[in-house]
């Protein structure tokens, strides 16, 4: 692959330092002039095309397939079955740990849910392959489909995403309850939603012996290395994956998928190198999705509006044969103070594919019920809705007791109340209309998502002519890690960004971890910087203890590194280039490492969240009951704010899902035969840009000492939670309404 | 991609010899068909090309005040020709309220036509559907069918015609120019598309071979230019078929309707023309009592098929806010969101 050339700041807008520096995307022309080149447009010599058939049933066996037919027709070289698929080292059913996802991998006939793979054919062409799948004609032997989330034969799991507990508490729930002047129950209901990245799961894979050769969309390249390393029993530095950009991920590309594995098994079966894309249906299926839920939220409140006592329980939904179970309930451990909260969850295991993290697993459901009921309790308790949430504003987590690392959401509801004008609203619903007769209200929800970190290492050199190289296996999801990332690299190395080369997007370099949990800044940021320091100290060193550099001697009052130059700190007019250091030392480069975790005793000792206030406008037809959002003010704090031009995306890009949440998401299975009725872009809505409104995100200043060095918290995620719920209870102050199942489509409206 | 075989005739004459195939189908801008074939929905053996005939795609002004639209003109250039939205701006908003900007520059007005169903079980293939496969069920029936049909609709299909442009052409008596093995003919665009029935595969009264030439507005049809809306409710703000969709066209005279037109689109599975809610009308004073009175005669048989019977006092309220549109004047510009209760620019309480 050649080099990835990005765009390179000019050194004269860093005023200083490059992060906080709204850059533009240093991989901006390459997408908009369709150089940059994701997986599927990779096409190594001999390649040839496979293409998935699916499975139309979602429960029993395929008895045959017309593999003869598929063989038959000009171009198709293989058709891979149960019956010739290569054997693999290791059960994809097997579990060894809560992230090895079982797999469907053509190792049986049994069928477990729609759209599950069950052959692969493999042709020269496309065109070839595609008809070759068309001609297997599949025959099954289909059992009744288990749909829907009514099934009592529910159980409540050990663990709830990605380990919590599934049920928590603390303090007398019932007391709360009994002693409260105020109560509300209500249930909320959450469809299934499916991730839907622009780029479809795509890899082209080439072995070479037992080396592997793979292009394919990532957000964690060295999870994948180990999850084939295992499948294959190979040896993962014999995997080389080149993951440069993503076309969206949304957590659907966190875990190796099985359609990827599938592609490479075809690659060894024919001895060539394979490229398997899926098609927009194939992808309402094995490759995750967000469970739907049905939530019951109880809350009792004193005569003065101060909560008593808060219950949130989710039932969901996760597949007959492996276990991810949405934490819904969750989102209400760390937001609202009450005396007694309690948390728990019930699955029900139906026919679909296992469902996965989906951008901000269990808190966008979670926000979205845990929201709107905030908002009747507020209503029942007589209180504006802003002002009861103030008045249960935690101090501490609640869950927990734990003091915050940092928490500046009583000023996110503060600069967002301002600038959307929440004063002048009414507090009764349906006392706002436009000039045309809309209905208009206005609703709020407050956002929140949890500052995490995983394990990340990064590499730093110096090189003789002064400039530095950063490495490091980071994802660009579209989030724009490129950029945000190599503006920290070149504060970590005291250069301007014109000065460095960024590194990134493949498995040879150090592993980045995972580009998930909204901490893919804050762990590989950490890292980079760790790595700067490192290799900074050791330039200091060299300066230091040598008699012929002006810093000889600066022993503690150490130095500073800038601009390429290292400062004497307490005398700023002693400095040394970095390129003299090394030359007089007689080294080419000199290297330093970083890693970034999460500080353990950070961790016991505070709670860790970003926060925001989302306020939103909408207005609804009377008659019709059709919604459009109209204005959306948003206002999050969320630690540092590395570059807040791609935050302020983030941001958007979270807002704008919480539009589809509120209004358009939902997958339709057929109750009957579990099959996924809109399994495509024309009839699963999402926003379209007449439904994305005016939007705002406010950057509130906050920082933390306690998160990570560099005080990032993280933003990709939290756009979600809080606008979901907004919408909705603007909604209600609208028409009076109270929708509590989503997405809230004009017949439940109607009436209003 | 099945195998076809694939033809582009120079001539109508050949075009319709060539349609004449068992199997074949004619292929225009193929925004539907296309993705019917690669959904395996469609599976025709031969494709007769039809985009580059030639003659087909102009609009042109009759002597007599009608305007013919050639079966190939798209739906854009007709949306934007000046003097064709002048004089029917009903269906110039009903164009523009469909699809996306580029499928508008691609499809054409005889495509428009013969667009097939959005029905999901239509769609997919392992489904039952009478539609794509007869005698084997629908699926649809017990099924996810809340966007289903309430009127004309049988126990064999409750699909649903998705059309914009072809509410209003229903509304202002448009005319379907056919070319075939036979010979030329008219055919009333009320009578072209048929009821389910026992035969819901039959979705049009054309015979094998038989191509749209044109489609025909009479003269008449320009007279109710200053009061004709279409209004199209709908699950999101653009790129979305109707729920239910209205097109009113009101002629008024001293204060009073001396005729109306009314079609109703997304309720069954033609356009559906509104005769005995138009007989309300004649005569009446323009206003909500009256308005309402349509509605009711308009959805008098209509029943649910299923999770849908809200779409009947939805339609009932499309007809009345249309009426009402309709009867305050056709507006100067077209709308920024046309056809859409939120008429455009976002203003703020």
């Amino acid at each position: 692959m050649p080099e990835i050339t990005l765009t390179q700041a000019p050194a004269h807008i860093r005023m200083g330092s490059s992060i906080g520096q709204p850059l533009t995307r240093r991989e901006g022309v390459l997408k908009t002039t369709g150089a940059a080149r994701f997986a599927a447009d990779n096409h190594p010599p001999g390649m040839v095309y496979a293409a998935l058939a699916v499975s139309s049933i979602a429960r029993g066996r395929v008895t045959a397939l017309n593999v003869a037919a598929a063989m038959a027709h000009p171009g198709v070289i293989e058709v891979m079955t149960p019956k010739n698929a290569p054997k693999l080292a290791l059960d994809p059913d097997a579990k060894n740990n809560p992230f090895m996802f079982r797999l469907d991998l053509l190792q049986n006939d049994r069928v477990r849910y729609a759209n599950q793979p069950i052959a692969v054919v493999v042709a020269d062409t496309l065109e070839a392959a595609t008809e070759g799948v068309a001609l297997l004609e599949p025959q099954y032997e289909a059992e009744p489909a288990r749909t829907g989330l009514d099934s009592d034969d529910s159980f409540a799991p050990a663990a709830v995403g990605a380990g919590s507990p599934a049920e928590e508490s603390h303090g007398d729930i019932t007391a709360g309850l009994a002693a409260a002047s105020v109560r509300m129950e209500a249930v909320y209901d959450t469809p299934a939603q499916y991730h839907n990245a622009m780029e479809p799961h795509a890899i082209v894979a080439a072995w070479d012996g037992d080396t592997l050769s793979i292009d394919t969309p990532s957000q964690g390249m060295a999870m994948a290395q180990a999850r084939i390393a295992g499948l294959f029993g190979i040896a993962p530095e014999g995997i080389h994956i080149r993951s440069p950009f993503l076309g969206g991920g949304f957590g659907s590309k966190g875990l190796f998928s099985g359609p990827q594995v599938l592609g490479i098994m075809a690659a060894r079966l024919v001895g060539r190198p394979v490229k398997l894309v899926l098609r927009r249906e194939q992808m309402f299926g094995p490759v995750g999705h967000r469970a739907p839920t049905r939530q019951t939220l109880r809350m009792g409140a004193d005569g003065q509006g101060a909560l008593t006592a808060l219950s949130h329980h989710t039932k969901t939904a996760s597949s007959t044969f492996d276990d991810f179970f949405e934490p819904a309930a969750n989102a209400s451990h760390a937001l609202y103070a009450s005396p007694a909260i309690a948390t728990s969850h019930e699955v029900v295991r139906i026919d679909t594919g296992t469902p996965l993290f989906m951008r901000a697993p269990g808190e966008a459901p979670g926000s979205a019920a845990l929201e709107s009921a905030i908002d009747e309790m507020a209503l029942a308790c007589g209180m504006d809705p802003l002002a009861f949430r103030l008045k249960n504003y935690a101090e501490m987590e609640p869950i927990s007791g734990k003091p915050f690392s940092s928490k500046a959401l009583r000023q996110c509801y503060e600069q967002g109340a301002e600038r959307f004008g929440w004063a002048k609203r009414p507090q009764a619903p349906r006392q706002m209309q436009d000039e045309a007769g809309m209905l208009v209200g206005w609703g709020m929800g407050t956002a929140v998502f949890p500052a995490l970190m995983f394990q990340g290492q990064a590499r730093a050199m110096l090189r003789q002519d002064g400039t530095g190289v950063v490495e490091t296996g980071a994802h660009d999801m579209g989030q724009g890690a490129w950029t945000a990332l190599a503006q920290i690299a070149a504060d970590s190395l005291g250069l301007d960004l014109d000065r460095i080369e960024f590194r990134s997007g493949t498995s040879d370099l150090p592993d980045a971890g995972i580009a998930g949990g909204s901490a893919h800044t804050a762990t590989v940021g950490t890292a980079i910087h760790g790595a700067g320091a490192d290799v900074i100290g050791k330039l200091a060193d060299l300066a230091m203890d040598d008699e012929r550099s002006p810093l000889f001697g600066a022993g503690n009052a150490g130095v500073i590194a800038r601009g390429g130059r290292l400062h004497r700190r307490d005398d700023d007019g002693r400095s040394e280039s970095y390129a003299d250091i090394l030359a007089r030392a007689g080294l080419a480069e000199i290297e330093g490492r970083g890693t970034g975790a999460i500080d353990p005793a950070a961790q016991a000792a505070y709670a860790m969240h970003a926060h925001g206030a989302v306020f939103a406008e909408v207005k609804v037809d009377p008659d019709f009951g059709q919604v459009r959002v109209t204005r959306l003010v948003g206002a999050f704090a969320a630690g540092t704010v590395v570059n807040p031009r791609m935050v302020r995306s983030q941001y958007y890009g979270g807002m704008i899902w919480g539009v589809s949440f509120a209004l358009h998401e939902h997958a339709v299975m057929d109750k009957r035969s579990g099959r996924l009725m809109n399994p495509n872009l024309a009839e699963y809505y999402v926003p379209v840009n007449a439904d994305v409104p005016s939007i705002e995100a406010i950057l509130v200043e906050e920082r933390d000492i306690h998160v990570n060095a560099l005080g990032i918290k993280g933003v990709g995620e939290i756009g979600v939670t809080g606008t979901a719920g907004a919408i909705a209870n603007a909604v209600w102050h609208a028409t009076g309404v109270r929708v509590r199942s989503f997405p809230i489509t004009l017949d439940q409206l109607l009436d209003a | 991609m099945n195998r076809f075989e694939y033809a582009r005739p120079a001539t109508l004459a050949e075009a319709v010899a060539a349609g004449a195939v068992p199997g074949a189908a004619y292929l225009a801008a193929g925004t539907n068909l296309m993705d019917l074939m690669k959904g395996g929905v469609m599976r025709p053996g031969h494709l007769v090309d039809i985009s580059r005939l030639p003659g087909l795609d102009r609009i042109e002004r009759l002597g007599d005040g009608g305007v013919r639209i050639g079966a190939l003109v798209r739906n854009a250039d007709l949306a934007y020709d000046t003097d064709f939205a002048r004089r029917f701006p009903s269906v110039a908003e009903a164009l523009l309220s469909g699809a996306s900007a580029q499928l508008r520059n691609a499809a054409t007005a005889g495509g428009n036509l013969l667009q097939r169903t959005r029905c999901t079980y239509f769609y997919d293939t392992a489904s039952a559907c009478n539609k794509r496969d007869p005698g084997t069920g629908c699926d649809a029936l017990g099924g996810e069918n809340r966007l289903h049909a309430v009127l004309g609709w049988s126990e064999h299909c409750i699909a649903t015609h998705p059309s914009d442009f072809c509410v209003p052409l229903t509304a202002l008596d448009a005319v379907v120019e056919v070319e075939g093995p036979k010979g030329r003919r008219d055919i009333p665009l009320e009578n072209f598309h048929l009821l389910p029935g026992s035969t819901p595969e039959r979705e049009t009264v054309l015979e094998h071979s038989e191509l749209i030439t044109a489609v025909r507005l009479p003269a008449e049809a320009a007279r109710f230019a200053a009061n004709a809306r279409y209004l199209k409710v709908r699950e999101r703000t653009s790129y979305a078929f109707a729920v239910v969709s209205a097109a009113a066209a009101l002629r008024l005279e001293g204060g009073m309707v001396a005729e109306a037109r009314i079609a109703l689109g997304g309720v069954a599975l033609k356009p559906w023309r509104a005769r005995a809610a138009e007989a309300e009308l004649a005569g009446a004073r323009p206003e909500p009592v009256t308005f309402r009175r349509a509605a009711e005669a308009a959805l008098a048989d209509a029943k649910p098929s299923g999770d849908n019977g809200f779409k009947i006092e939805l339609a009932r309220r499309i007809i009345v806010r249309t009426l009402t549109l309709a009867a305050a004047g056709t507006p100067e510009r077209m709308p920024a969101l046309p056809a859409s209760p939120f008429s455009g620019a976002i203003t703020h309480a």
